[in-house]
């Protein structure tokens, strides 16, 4: 521990705020604040809230540092890469501030871990990145009464707002009742992200965790706000209660348990994924159909297989046409070809119905 | 008269840009009909629209100054 006249100069620009004080930063001493993913939006956050001060931050993520992680992970650098990433933080957080306690779970989100963790913190920071776990961790807070903190970004926009402040606030159901199947929406691999703006929306989430803390100002509660990196529009919109949205909640913890979400977002269904070797073999064959379902403009372009473009987007309406023995779905990561591949299969039952796991970059991958 | 329509996010895909415009209607039935109509992959999309600011829960009237947000839902970080 350091010295009190150190903790003193260490926080003295913000104590000097009349709305913060000394009180403030007491309050923010004794917190508990719980983040779950240490990505794009989960290290903005995570810095500033162990610089100013947060007294216990947990974080939450099974994954290791990869290259592609760099230009917006800002607590990793190229030394770090396959190392786990709660660790690396955990280090480089400490080497900021060394008061605070940090505590780290290498491990995949789940419901009992959502309900074991949930309950030591005071309020939980939302930095995951796929919409399963998203949630999950909506419901789990809502059943729990813990304030979430949202944020999600995509290619140059993000939103945040502040879920389950209290008994009678919005939740994310309330805004989106359902999960989109997976591969109705991009993902950031899918989609991109500027680095910048996750900077800008977990430093806005940090934001929201400090002034909950401590009382300050008001809170994006019962609203959405969203922003757009290239234009610097922002809109703040007006979110309300809807009873009926509220029947897709589990009503209980023993209910939330058993609730499978990634099930429910249309993860693990059954089609037949194949790699790239397999789809060489396939190529030969006749009456082969490669379908790709990225939308328009995406890169890469594919130039290894003849193919047609049906985009994702207005799939549904064209299943009906497709005609071959062999049907081959690409897209970009493998996600969205799936569904395609999923779809058509409720459909017809005659065709061999594939996706080619990994998708495009998959492909590339290989080839090198 | 015409109504300005700021679509969010992947959206964009489908319309092509962020600001639409359409001749004005009373309705956001009426208006979602002929977006769709438009543009047939909003059919499939999934959003929330906003009317003023405020995210709307069945049909609501619009008037002819409306600011009208299409807003899909995104899970990056």
């Amino acid at each position: 521990m350091q010295q009190r006249g150190t903790i003193q100069e260490r926080y003295h620009r913000q104590v000097l705020l009349k709305e913060f004080g000394e009180q403030g930063q007491q309050r923010l001493a004794e917190a508990k604040v719980l983040v779950l993913g240490a990505g794009g939006l989960g290290c903005p956050a995570l810095l500033y809230l162990a610089a100013a001060g947060v007294g216990t931050l947990g974080i939450v993520d099974f994954d290791t540092v990869s290259m592609s992680n760099l230009h917006r992970q800002v607590l990793f650098g190229t030394e770090d890469i396959g190392q786990l990433k709660v660790l690396v933080a955990e280090q480089k957080l400490k080497a900021i501030n060394a008061d605070i306690n940090i505590l780290t779970y290498p491990a995949k989100l789940d419901t009992a871990l959502c309900l074991e963790l949930f309950d030591s913190y005071d309020i939980i920071l939302d930095g995951t990145d796929n919409f399963a776990t998203r949630y999950m961790v909506n419901d789990a807070c809502v059943l729990l009464q813990k304030p979430l903190v949202y944020g999600a970004v995509s290619r140059f926009e993000g939103q945040v707002a502040v879920f389950a402040a209290d008994r009678n606030a919005v939740n994310y159901r309330d805004l989106f009742p359902q999960p989109p199947v997976e591969g109705e929406v991009l993902n950031c691999a899918e989609a991109g992200v500027l680095g910048v703006l996750p900077g800008i929306i977990g430093s806005m989430q940090a934001n929201e965790v400090i002034k909950w803390i401590t009382g300050m100002g008001e809170l994006l509660k019962n609203q959405l706000y969203t922003y757009h990196a290239l234009y610097n529009q922002h809109m703040t919109v007006e979110l309300s209660v809807v009873e009926e949205n509220r029947k897709w909640m589990p009503k209980n913890e023993q209910e939330f348990l058993s609730t499978n979400y990634e099930w429910l977002c249309g993860i693990g269904v059954d089609a037949k994924e194949i790699d790239s070797k397999q789809l060489e073999a396939l190529i030969a064959q006749e009456k082969l159909l490669v379908i790709d379902v990225r939308e328009e403009g995406q890169l890469p372009e594919i130039s290894f297989v003849e193919h047609v473009k049906m985009p994702l987007s207005g799939l549904k309406e064209q299943l009906h046409t497709i005609d071959a023995d062999t049907v081959v779905f690409i897209c970009q990561s493998g996600k969205r070809s799936l569904q395609a591949a999923n779809w058509l299969a409720e459909i017809n039952t005659r065709i061999n119905i594939y996706s080619l796991k990994g998708g495009v970059l998959n492909w590339k991958t290989y080839k090198q | 008269m015409e109504l300005q329509i700021t679509i969010f996010g992947q959206l964009t895909d489908i319309t092509g840009t962020n600001l639409i415009r359409v001749p004005a209607v009373s309705t956001t039935d009426e208006l979602l009909a002929a977006l769709k109509q438009q543009y047939p992959a909003l059919g499939t999309a999934k959003f929330v629209v906003a009317v003023d600011k405020k995210i709307i829960q069945g049909n609501t009237e619009l008037a002819a100054n409306s600011s009208i947000a299409l807003l899909p839902p995104f899970s990056g970080g």
